[in-house]
C-alpha cells in the first residue's frame, strides 16, 4: 500500500506548528507517532495536504509528577509510561491500562496525545482521562484552552479539539496512596483493541465504605464513559461479594453498548458486567 | 512534481542521503529506493511486524514511519545482522530448527528477537510470546519460532 500524495513540516516551537495547522484550514494535520494515522493515510480514511509532524517539540515529552497529580506531556511514548518506575505509585491505574495498548513496536511509537487526539472507542487512554476527570491541555491560534475529559470526547473518532489546537498535556489529579482500584480488559489477544474493559477506583472511609467511587468503561460504546448507576451503588456501601455482583448487573442493565465487526450489542452489554465484576474484585481483594 | 525532503541517515552503519517524497515511509524507501529488500511488507497498517527494523535502537514498523521522520536517525535492518558470511546466532537457529518456512515474517521476527535479547537475555517463553505479539506468522504455527530464540538466546549467554 502506498500513502497519498502528501507534505510534511518539521517545526522547533509550538507557535510554528500551531500556525501551520491553522494556515492549513483544516487540511493539515498534526503527526505524533503515526501509529493510528499511517494505517488511516493508507486506507485514504483521511488525506491532509500537509502533516505537522510534532517531534522537534521536546517541552511536549515531559512526565511531571507533583502533589497536583500527574502531567503527561502530549508527546509521551506508551513505552515511556511503561518504562517510568515512579507512576506505578504515582498512578499505578495509568500503568496498568498502558500495559494493554498494542504490541512493542507500536508502543514505542504511540503517543499519549495521540490517543486522545484520535479517540478510538476502544483505546485505553481516552477511558482512563474520562475514568479520572483528566484535563486536555490545548493550544491553538486562539491560545490556550484546558477541556475536561467528560467534554471531550464526542463520538467515535470525533472530540472537541479544533483543527489548529494542538494537545500539550494531559494532566491526571494527585492519586491517594490508598486508593482502591481495578483495570480489566479483554480482547482476543494481548494488545489488541479493547473489546470491553473496566477501569475503576474508590477510596475508603473510615468505616471502610466505598467514597469517590469512579467506575469507566471503554470499548463498550461510541466513547469512554462513567457509569453513574454503579458509582452510586458503590458510594456508602462495604465491597463486598453481593455488591460486586450487583454491579455487575447494573453494568449490563445500564450501558449503552455498540455493535461491530469484533462482537453484538448483547455480547458487548454482558461483557462489561464481567469486566465490572472481576475489577471490582481486584480492587477490593 | 511533488516537493522532495533531504534525509540525512545511516543505514545499518553506511551513511546515506537521499530526496524522497513526504509520503514515502521509510519501508518505501528502504525497498524501492536503497534497494535493502529484505525488510518485508505484509501489511501496511502496523499489524503484521514483518516490516520491523530499528530506528535509533528501538523497534518499530517501518510502514509507519516516514522516511522524511527518520532525517538524522540511525536505522538497522535484517541486511547488518550477519557479519559477512557468518550468521548471527539468532540466523543459525532459526536455520536449524526451522524458525523460519516462507521468510516472509523472518527478518522482522529476527530483529524484533535480537531486541528481545539486548533487553532481556534470558527471557521466559511467555516474555518471548508477547514480546514478539506484534509479529505474525502464517506457517510455523509459532513454536519453533520460540524454540530458535531459546536456543539462540542460551548460545548467546555462553550457555
Ligand atoms: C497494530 C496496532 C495496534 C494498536 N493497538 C492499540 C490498542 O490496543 N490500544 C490503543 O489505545 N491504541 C492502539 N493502537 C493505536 C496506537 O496506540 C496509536 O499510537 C494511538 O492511538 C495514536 O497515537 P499516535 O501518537 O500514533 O498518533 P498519530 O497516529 O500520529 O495521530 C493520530 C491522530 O491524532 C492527531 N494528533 C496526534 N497528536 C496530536 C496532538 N498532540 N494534538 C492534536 N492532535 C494530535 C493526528 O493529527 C491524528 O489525527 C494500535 C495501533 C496499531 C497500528
Ligand atoms: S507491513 Fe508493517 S506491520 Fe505489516
Ligand atoms: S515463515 Fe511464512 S509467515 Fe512465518
Amino acid at each position: 500500500m502506498k500513502l497519498p500524495p502528501l507534505e510534511y513540516a518539521c517545526p522547533t516551537s509550538l507557535s510554528e506548528a500551531v500556525a501551520l495547522l491553522a494556515a492549513g484550514g483544516g487540511e493539515a494535520r498534526a503527526l505524533a507517532g503515526g501509529q493510528s494515522l499511517m494505517p488511516m493515510l493508507a486506507f485514504r480514511v483521511v488525506a491532509p495536504a500537509l502533516l505537522v509532524d510534532l517531534r522537534k517539540l521536546p517541552e511536549l515529552r515531559e512526565i511531571e509528577i507533583s502533589a497536583d497529580g500527574v502531567r503527561l506531556g502530549a508527546m509521551v511514548r506508551w513505552r515511556d509510561i511503561e518504562d517510568d518506575e515512579r507512576l506505578t505509585a504515582a498512578h499505578p491505574l495509568l500503568k496498568a491500562a498502558v500495559a494493554h495498548v498494542a504490541h512493542y513496536q507500536i508502543r514505542n511509537r504511540g503517543t499519549v496525545g495521540g490517543s486522545i487526539a484520535h479517540a478510538d472507542p476502544a483505546a485505553e487512554m481516552p477511558g482512563i482521562a474520562v475514568t479520572c476527570d483528566a484535563e486536555i491541555a490545548a493550544t491553538g491560534a486562539a491560545g490556550q484552552r484546558t477541556i475536561r475529559a467528560a467534554d471531550f470526547f464526542l463520538s467515535a473518532l470525533t472530540t472537541a479539539l479544533k483543527h489548529d489546537e494542538i494537545i500539550t498535556e494531559i494532566r491526571l489529579p494527585a492519586w491517594p496512596a490508598k486508593r482502591r482500584w481495578g483495570f480489566r480488559e479483554f480482547a482476543r489477544r494481548r494488545g489488541d483493541f479493547a473489546m470491553a474493559a473496566a477501569a475503576l477506583f474508590y477510596d475508603q472511609d473510615a468505616a471502610g465504605k466505598a467514597i469517590n467511587a469512579h467506575v469507566g468503561m471503554i470499548g463498550v460504546g461510541d466513547r469512554p464513559c462513567r457509569l453513574p448507576e454503579v458509582e452510586a451503588l458503590l458510594n456508602g456501601r462495604t465491597i463486598d461479594e453481593a455488591t460486586i455482583e450487583r454491579a455487575a448487573e447494573i453494568t449490563s442493565a445500564t450501558v449503552d453498548a455498540q455493535e461491530d465487526i469484533h462482537a453484538s450489542a448483547a455480547y458487548r452489554r454482558s461483557l462489561a458486567g464481567t469486566m465490572v465484576e472481576r475489577a471490582l474484585r481486584s480492587a477490593a481483594a | 512534481m511533488s516537493k522532495k525532503y533531504h534525509v540525512t541517515t545511516t543505514v545499518n552503519g553506511d551513511g546515506y542521503e537521499y530526496l524522497c517524497e513526504a509520503q514515502q515511509t521509510l519501508l518505501d524507501v528502504l525497498r524501492d529506493e536503497l534497494q535493502l529488500a529484505g525488510t518485508k511488507e505484509g501489511c501496511a497498517t502496523g499489524d503484521c511486524g514483518a516490516c520491523t527494523v530499528m530506528v535509533d535502537g528501538t523497534m518499530v514498523c517501518a510502514c509507519l514511519v516516514l522516511a522524511v521522520e527518520t532525517d538524522g536517525a540511525k536505522v538497522d535492518t535484517i541486511e547488518g545482522m550477519a557479519q559477512g558470511d557468518k550468521l548471527h546466532p539468532l540466523q543459525q537457529k532459526f536455520l536449524e530448527l526451522n524458525g523460519s518456512q516462507c521468510g516472509i515474517c523472518t527478518p522482522g521476527i529476527l530483529i524484533a528477537a535480537r531486541a528481545l535479547l539486548a533487553r532481556n537475555p534470558d527471557p521466559t517463553e511467555t516474555e518471548i510470546r508477547y514480546w514478539l505479539a506484534g509479529n505474525l506468522c502464517r506457517c510455523t504455527g509459532y513454536d519453533k519460532i520460540i524454540r530458535s530464540v531459546q536456543a539462540a538466546a542460551k548460545e548467546m549467554r555462553g550457555a
